[in-house]
């Protein structure tokens, strides 16, 4: 075993700003970051909730303080990486799972396409 | 013969004179079928005889000659220098490994996670006869054949960030190798490696950036390997994976 042979004067590279250094790596940090908005909406949701327990005064008053031009404009930006979120969540999902006979493009289209599905079905019955 | 030039610029690194690396760059004649490993032997044979880097087949097979090319992991006998022509070139070191002298990096800690994922096949308690054949189908052969072709050229630990961020992580190249034997219907060795598998350091290090993946030139898929096994590690936390293989191993 080599452990604890020490290199002679073997130089280590610093790891900072390791996440700028190649274009996938930044892509990766933008999937992970991508989960602090979907924290912050499922927060926003919560916020209503707990508004709504309050009566129907303070459930319109959140209502109308979504409806300010920063929170749809926020709302947007959600839903871009939500979107992006969610596109990465099916292209790394061959990985995650047990080797099928299918090419992964398959899996990550199969899902994409449920997702699209599922979201036009949830608008058509909010309609 | 030699038609262009292109500025190859090298990580240089001497342990006895250098406090830091530093950059050196040589302007070098090439033909189209020239490698980048070519580039590099021209250098050492024509213009700085001290340049210091690894190769060996020079055709893919012993994988080391990996370096980073204008930052990416690649064999340097896979990579061609009209590709990067006119721009110029950029050599280093593979990154999240040590630098012992140059293109030189030290490959110690990589071989003892080797070593620690027993990457040998373990057999069952009662083996067939020694003079009997282990047979084995095409679709038992299938389920590990892929991560046999690692030629432990290390690109993938460049490709990760979590080996450079935790030095104590086993990795993609022996993970994947883990699974290999593990996938192997001839091996019974799951028990045996278990510890480094279910460890923190082991597969739930990996944070499935996948990039150890792309840059496999022999379409390994450490990513595969590794994230399946999530899965059957959470099973045998919960002591399900040997209710699902009565074999061991055979997964």
């Amino acid at each position: 075993m080599s452990a604890g042979r020490p290199a002679p004067r073997a130089y280590v590279r610093p790891m900072r700003g390791w996440w700028r250094r190649n274009p996938y790596f930044v892509r990766y940090m933008l999937r992970e970051a991508s989960a602090l908005w979907l924290t912050a909406y499922a927060l926003t949701l919560l916020w209503g909730l707990w508004r709504l327990s309050q009566g129907p005064a303070a459930y319109e008053a959140w209502r109308a303080t979504l409806a300010t031009p920063l929170a749809i404009g926020l709302h947007a930006v959600g839903l871009g990486f939500v979107a992006y979120h969610a596109w990465t969540w099916f292209r790394v999902m061959p990985k995650t799972l047990p080797p099928l006979p299918l090419p992964a493009r398959a899996i990550t289209a199969a899902g994409l396409a449920a997702t699209g599905l599922l979201t036009l079905l949830v608008l058509a019955w909010l309609r | 013969m030699h038609t262009r030039q292109i500025e190859i610029e090298c990580l240089r690194y001497d342990p006895e004179r250098d406090e830091a690396p530093r950059w050196q760059s040589w302007q070098v004649p090439f033909s189209d079928d020239m490698s980048v490993l070519q580039g590099l032997q021209y250098i050492k044979d024509h213009l700085d005889g001290s340049l210091s880097f690894r190769w060996s087949c020079r055709m893919a097979i012993c994988g080391s000659c990996g370096h980073m090319l204008n930052g990416e992991p690649r064999l340097s006998c896979q990579a061609f220098l009209r590709d990067y022509f006119p721009a110029k070139l950029r050599v280093e070191p593979l990154q999240h490994f040590p630098i012992l002298r140059d293109l030189v990096v030290d490959q110690s800690a990589f071989l003892d996670k080797l070593a620690s994922v027993k990457p040998w096949l373990i057999p069952k308690p009662n083996p067939a006869p020694a003079d009997e054949a282990q047979r084995q189908t095409p679709r038992q052969m299938a389920k590990y054949y892929a991560y046999s072709q690692c030629i432990n050229c290390l690109l993938c630990y460049a490709a990760c960030p979590q080996v450079g961020l935790d030095s104590g992580f086993t990795g993609p190249a022996a993970l994947a190798l883990l699974h290999r034997y593990n996938a192997d219907s001839r091996d019974a060795g799951w028990d045996q490696r278990r510890e480094v598998l279910n460890a923190e350091q082991g597969v739930w290090g990996c944070t499935l950036v996948g990039y150890c993946s792309e840059v496999c030139p022999k379409g390994v898929d450490p990513a595969h390997a590794i994230n399946q096994n999530k899965v059957n590690s959470t099973l045998d936390y919960f002591g399900l994976l040997r209710l699902m293989m009565p074999r061991g191993g055979d997964t």
